[in-house]
This record gives C-alpha cells, structure tokens and sequence, in this order.
C-alpha cells in the first residue's frame, strides 16, 4: 500500500495507539467488565425469579429498558446519517471523524436490541418472532428494520476498514502474530490496484446513499411502537420526526464527547481539531433549535387543546410535585444550554462544547424517561390500586445494574476498537495543506 | 396352542385397554384427576365452617372445578361456529359486592391480588355522582392489542372473542401499552397454581396453566359456553349486573331473566366505554340511571385495604388531610 507523507505521518503518529495496550486501558477494561458481571448476576436474577425483580408492573409495563433502547438505538442511527452525508459531500473536514461516527453506529445497533430483548418475558421464545412473525405490528417492522440495519452498518463500517487494514499488515505493526494474521485476512487481499479502488468507492457510495434513508426509515419505526397506541404523549404524528431529530441531536453529542475523549487520551489534537468541535458544535446547535421546535410544539398542542386524557399526561409533566424539575431539567439543560453555549463566542471552545454535549445527552436520556413513564402511569381508566409499586413506577437495582452494565458494553467497545484500528483513518486522510494533491486524489478515486 | 391364543387375546385386550385409557387421559386432563380423587388422600385441607369454625378435610372430598381441554389449539383460534358473544353491563345494578371478582378468581385459579375483572369507581366529573363500574375485557371488534402483537398471540375469533395463547406469547407487553382498558396483566412471577392444574395441557379457551413471563386477560370462559354454562361472574353476581348472550341469537340473560339484546341497548341507552377511540368494543354498559343502591353501599363494608382503593372519592376531604 502505498500512502502519501501525509497519510505515513497519521500512522505513524497512531502506531503506538493500536501497538500498546497500557496500564489505563487495562484498567478500564477490567472496570468495565466488572460491571458488565454484575450485569449478567441482574440479569441470572431476572431470568430466574422473572420480571417481578424490576420496577415494571402492569400499568407502567415498560421502564428504564426501554429509555435505554431509545437511546442507544438512536445514537446509532445518528452515526449513520452524520458519516453518511459526510462521506456523501466529500466534506473536507469530515474525514477524520467519520471512522468516529461508524463505531458509534455499529456499537449501537449491537448494545441497544440487548435493551428491548431485557423488557420481553421468555427469552426461551425469541424464536417466535422470526416463524410466527405478524407483518401488522410495529414491533415486528422494528425487528427487520434493526437486523437490516445492523448488518448495513457492519458491512459500511468494514468497506470503509479495508483500506486500514491493508496499510496495518504492510506497516509490520509490534503485534502480536494472530493480530497480524487477522489484520492481512480482514484486508482481503486489498493491494490498492485501479479496481479494487473503483469497487470500494462505489459501494461505499451506494451502501451510505441507502443508509440515509434507512435510517430515518428505522426511527420512525422505533418511535411508532409508541406513536402506533392510543395512548395520551405517544399517539401523535410528530412522534416520527421527533424521533429522527432526537436520534440525530443526541448522537451529535456522543460524537463530540468520543472525540474529546480520543483526543486527550491518544493525543489526536493534529486531527480532532478546535474546527471539529466548533462544526459540530454549530450542528448540534441547529438540531437543539429543531429539537426544542418539535417539543414545544408538542407540549403546546396538548396543553392548548385540553383534552381530559392528554391534559393529565401535561399535568404530570409540569407539576412540580411529579415530574417537573425533570422537565425543567431536560429542557434547559438539554435545549437551551447546548444552543447558548455555542452561540456566545466566549464559550464556543472544545471544552465547553463538550461538556455541554455531555450534559445534553444525559438530558436527553431523561427526556426518553418523560417520553415512556409518565404516559404509561396515565391509563384511560382509574388505577384505584393499593399496591404503589403498580401505581407509580421507580426502577430496581438490577434495572440500574443492567443499566450501567449496558453504558460499560459501550464504553468497552470504543476501547477495544481503538486499539484495534487507528481511531483517525489512515487512507481516508487527506492534506488539509496541500490543496493540489487533494485534488489530484480525489480524481483518481472518483 | 389355546395357552398362546388366550395369552394373545389377553395381549391385545390389554393394548387396548391402555390405549383407551391413554386416550381418556389426554382428552380427559383434569377430568382424569378428579376420577381418582374418591380415594382418601393424605392432603388435609383447612377450611371455613358455616359456624365459623376452622375445620380439616381430606382434599379428595372436596368437590373440583374441572377444566377440559376440549378443544385443540386450532379450533381455540376459530371459535365456537355461529355465536357472536357480547356483553350487557346495568351500572344501575351494581353496588360492588364483589362476588363476580371472587368467582372469577376462583374458577380462573388466579390469586387475589390479580384481577382479570375489576370493579372501578367512576367519578366522570367534579359534579357528577359516582358510580360502581365493573370492567371485564371488552373483546374489541377493533382490538389495539391484537393489532401490535408480534407473534400472533392474542387473536380475534370469528365468536367475536380476543384470546391469548400463552404457549406462544413472548411476553413482550406490546398489548399492555396498546390495550387502552388496562385489561391485561402480566405474570411478572411464577403463578402460584394447584399441582394439576399446573400439568394441564395449555388451552387459549382457559387460558391455564398460567406461565411466568407471559400476558393473561379475561376471557369470558368460551370453554363454559361450549357447554351451555354462563361465565361464573355473570352467574355470581347476586344482582344481576351482568348480561351475557350471543349477538346473532339477539339474547343476552342474566341468569334469572333472558331479554333481547337490541331491545335492552335501545330501551336503556347502552352506550360502549370510550367509544371515541374507535375499538368497536363488545361490553355494552347501560347508564347508571334509577339506581338500585346508594354508591356508599358498596363502600362501607370492604376490606380497608380495598377500601383504600376508592377513599380519594369517597372520602376526599379525609384524604387531604
């Protein structure tokens, strides 16, 4: 393989990154592990005992799970769109991090169907769902959406690998030799000849213009298990978009903290630069405008017209006593923060705009909870129960386990990946300097 | 050679003995039990006396509620040929005695706290009067639940009748989110159930054995109907709340008086709860007009732990404070 100064600099620089594997990640990867364990005793438990060990009960029949699953899901789908428009408009500054983008979308499409898998009974009949499957339920759609999904993002995220990889086994890395042996098969036997090119580049082209569309595709479907009932908060036709915009704005945010977090830990600064963050940062500030559009407009809407049923769900959500300072929370810190943040000159730096992407994914995993919970805690009729725990939802410990043991399967995949493969890529680079040669570049790659 | 013949002949009637019996067996199910419960077994059981006193009796004595499954899995989807089951309720009849949730209870094996019939009461605003109303599944004609189920669990059947198949119920709770009634519950535990029960063959039309992990709703017992029975809460209740017939016949009964179905919805203003959703359910309720209870009669009397239920519209000021 033959690489430009540029692109034998990236490698060079990388080369330790994917080489050692020290003390720090060591230590991570056992603490992530260790949480992953004690996800795995929750979930022997929840097997074993049955759904009784988690909050969940007959009227609030979905809880932390779920949020869970609309989080990750919706990360992944972000990824796919932001590496997709990307690496469909040849953005210059886009190169270095659409490696970034399709982690996230792969990781996230293997960690979030754990989640939806954790709120069903019997495990024992999974099965079911593929020999007795009723094409008329929207879980069904959001079966074949996902396993289409996944499979299209493996696949977009291998194309664009096997470049990489083939640079990795030219480049006699200090690994060990199973690395190297699996660094030559997943290449395929890639030599940077005229076709072989020519073959990439159009699948790849192909594979990003489908999964655009898919994309929007599967979140609607994931936002129409909910949209699909008629059930006051979810039974709305907004709830496709909204949940498009909302995948796309929090996957922004996982974005931008994987790539503060890649800089300071691997010294990606040549790479992730300042103009990363700002650009990001001015699109997640364009989404947090979009996001705050639609739930205001949502709110607004069942607040103005008063039904008895959607009012309660209203009521819930803005009364101080129930789920206010959460709405207050998720909308300040989710919407206004991330938008003020970017706009004032002053703050607009890596750091801030981190933490204030940090701060709105987690608001925005809150808002998921607002989203689920306080509608199911308002049935048509009358709860009049005295049990609480089948009145008012409160999540159990090994939902929270379980919770976290899914935020370490995330965690640990970004960590072992990264040194596996370069997180900045190496072929896909090209000169910011040389205007020329990127030029000349790109003809011969088109 | 006659030794042979008879060793043969005996050979062969035994073979058919054990078919026959292995036939009445599984056909049978629990009728097979309650055959041999007329030998003394070693299981006590206590009891309540008339006379208030606990007593102890041989479990074998005691008279069983049989559930047979009659039918085979896929006549449990089609339903019973020609019957369109519907259901009339008399709010004006209802003083929540409670006598169709125990019965219910009873002959379902469900433990007290799981409630496939329930009593709410209803308060539609701030100045109306409440009222007792007793909620079973309505078997939607639109059914919500049967339209998101993944896996072909809940189903319609052409008797009008929504059913669930628990052998194949993934316990994904879909049908809970969309069931805007709040009929159905989940076996977020192993179900406690009598030991026979337990082994029965599964049965939609039963709906038992109840299975961890999976939903279970009201069901309005089609296995008594293929008899000629009425539901055991229409049969309970001992002021004839509940009317219970078939659509195409135009009869509904209460067990002490048979009317016509249209007759009684159009002479008394039947209306379907929440009919703006667009469910087409199958439980028609008859206004709470010319009452034959005060509500607090079926108020004063429950167990407080019931009672507590319904304090915020009974007692409300007593709530504040």
């Amino acid at each position: 393989m033959e690489l430009n100064s540029y692109q034998q600099e990236a490698l060079n620089y990388q080369r330790p990154n994917i080489e050692k594997f020290g003390k720090r990640n060591w230590f991570f990867t056992i603490f992530f592990g260790l949480w992953i364990l004690a996800g795995l005793y929750a979930l022997y438990l929840q097997i074993a005992k049955g759904h009784g060990v988690t909050g969940m009960r007959d009227n609030v029949v979905w809880g932390l799970f779920i949020v869970n699953f609309i989080f990750f899901i919706g990360l992944s789908y972000a990824g796919a769109i932001i590496a997709g428009v990307l690496h469909l408009l040849r953005v210059p500054w886009g190169k270095p991090i659409v490696r970034l983008a399709q982690m996230m979308t792969v990781i996230s499409i293997i960690v979030g169907p754990v989640f939806i898998l954790l709120c069903v009974g019997r495990f024992d009949r999974l099965w079911h769902l593929f020999f007795y499957p009723r094409i008329q339920s929207p879980m069904t759609w959001d079966v074949m959406a996902v396993v289409t999904f996944l499979v299209g993002a493996v696949l977009l995220l291998y194309l664009a690998l096997i470049k990489d990889f083939a640079v990795y086994r030219d480049a006699k890395l200090n690994v060990p030799k199973w690395r190297q042996k699996l660094y030559a098969f997943f290449a395929n036997g890639y030599q940077g000849t005229a076709s072989q090119k020519k073959h990439i580049i159009v699948s790849q082209n192909l594979l990003s213009i489908i999964m655009i569309p898919l994309s929007i595709v599967v979140a609607s479907i994931l936002s129409w298990i909910f949209g699909m009932t008629l059930r006051p908060g979810w039974h709305s036709t907004i709830f496709g978009p909204y949940f498009v915009l909302g995948a796309l704005f929090s996957g922004c945010g996982v974005l931008i903290v994987a790539m503060w977090v890649y800089r300071r830990m691997y010294k990606l600064e040549k790479y992730f630069t300042d103009k990363h963050f700002i650009n990001l940062g001015y699109i997640m500030m364009l989404l947090a405008a979009g996001y705050g559009y639609f739930t205001f407009s949502e709110y607004f809407t069942s607040w103005f017209g008063s039904e008895k049923w959607d009012n309660e769900v209203i009521h819930k959500l803005f009364s101080l006593k129930e789920y206010g300072w959460w709405t207050l929370f998720a909308n300040v810190a989710g919407i206004v923060l991330p938008i003020l943040i970017v706009a004032i000159p002053a703050t607009r730096k890596p750091k801030w705009i981190t933490l204030s992407a940090f701060i709105m994914v987690f608001a925005l995993w809150v808002k998921r909870y607002l989203i689920i919970v306080p509608t199911l805690e308002s049935p048509a009729l009358p709860m009049q129960d005295t049990r609480m725990e089948y009145v008012k939802y409160s999540a159990t410990w090994p939902e929270w386990v379980l919770t976290f043991a899914g935020i370490a399967t995330f965690l640990l995949f970004f960590t072992l990946i990264s040194k596996f493969v370069t997180v900045v890529p190496i072929t896909g680079l090209e000169d910011p300097k040389a205007k020329g040669q990127q030029s000349e570049t790109d003809k011969t790659e088109e | 050679m006659k030794q042979d013949e008879i060793n043969d002949k005996s050979r062969r009637e035994f073979i058919k003995n054990t078919a026959i019996a292995a036939v009445a067996a599984t056909a049978c199910g629990s009728l097979a039990c309650s055959c041999s419960s007329k030998k003394a077994s070693s299981e006590k059981v206590k009891l309540l006396s008339p006379d208030g006193e606990i007593v102890e009796i041989d479990s074998a004595y005691l008279n069983h509620q049989e559930h047979m499954a009659i039918v085979s899995k896929l006549e449990a989807r089609e339903g019973i040929a020609g019957k369109k089951f519907v259901m009339v309720v008399d709010l004006a009849l209802c003083k929540n005695a409670r006598k169709c949730i125990s019965a219910c209870q009873k002959w379902h094996y469900r433990p007290q706290e799981t409630e496939w019939l329930t009593v709410k009461l209803m308060k539609d605003s701030e100045k109306a009067a409440p009222y007792w109303f007793p909620k079973q599944c309505f078997h939607c004609d639109n059914p919500p639940c049967v339209k998101v189920c993944p896996v072909d669990a809940t189903y319609k059947r052409n008797d009008g009748l929504v059913l669930i198949d628990n052998d194949r119920c993934i316990g994904c709770k879909f049908c809970m989110a969309a069931c805007p009634y709040s009929t159905r519950v989940f076996n977020w535990d192993e179900p406690e159930q009598p030991f026979d029960i337990r082994n029965l063959a599964s049965n939609p039309e039963t709906g038992l054995p109840a299975k961890v992990g999976t939903v279970e709703k009201c069901d309005f017992c089609p296995d008594r109907a293929r008899e000629g029975l009425l539901p055991p809460c229409v049969e309970a209740c001992p002021n004839g709340v509940f009317y219970f017939g078939d659509e195409n016949e135009d009869t509904v009964t209460n067990g002490s008086e048979t009317v016509s179905f249209s007759q009684l919805i159009k002479d008394r203003a039947a209306y379907r709860f929440l009919e703006e959703l667009g469910t087409k359910p199958r439980v028609y309720y008859l206004p709470p007009k010319d009452r034959q209870f005060p509500v607090e009669r079926g108020y004063e009397d429950l167990d407080s732990n019931i009672k507590e239920r319904f304090k915020y519209i009974m007692e409300p000021d007593q709530k504040k404070s």
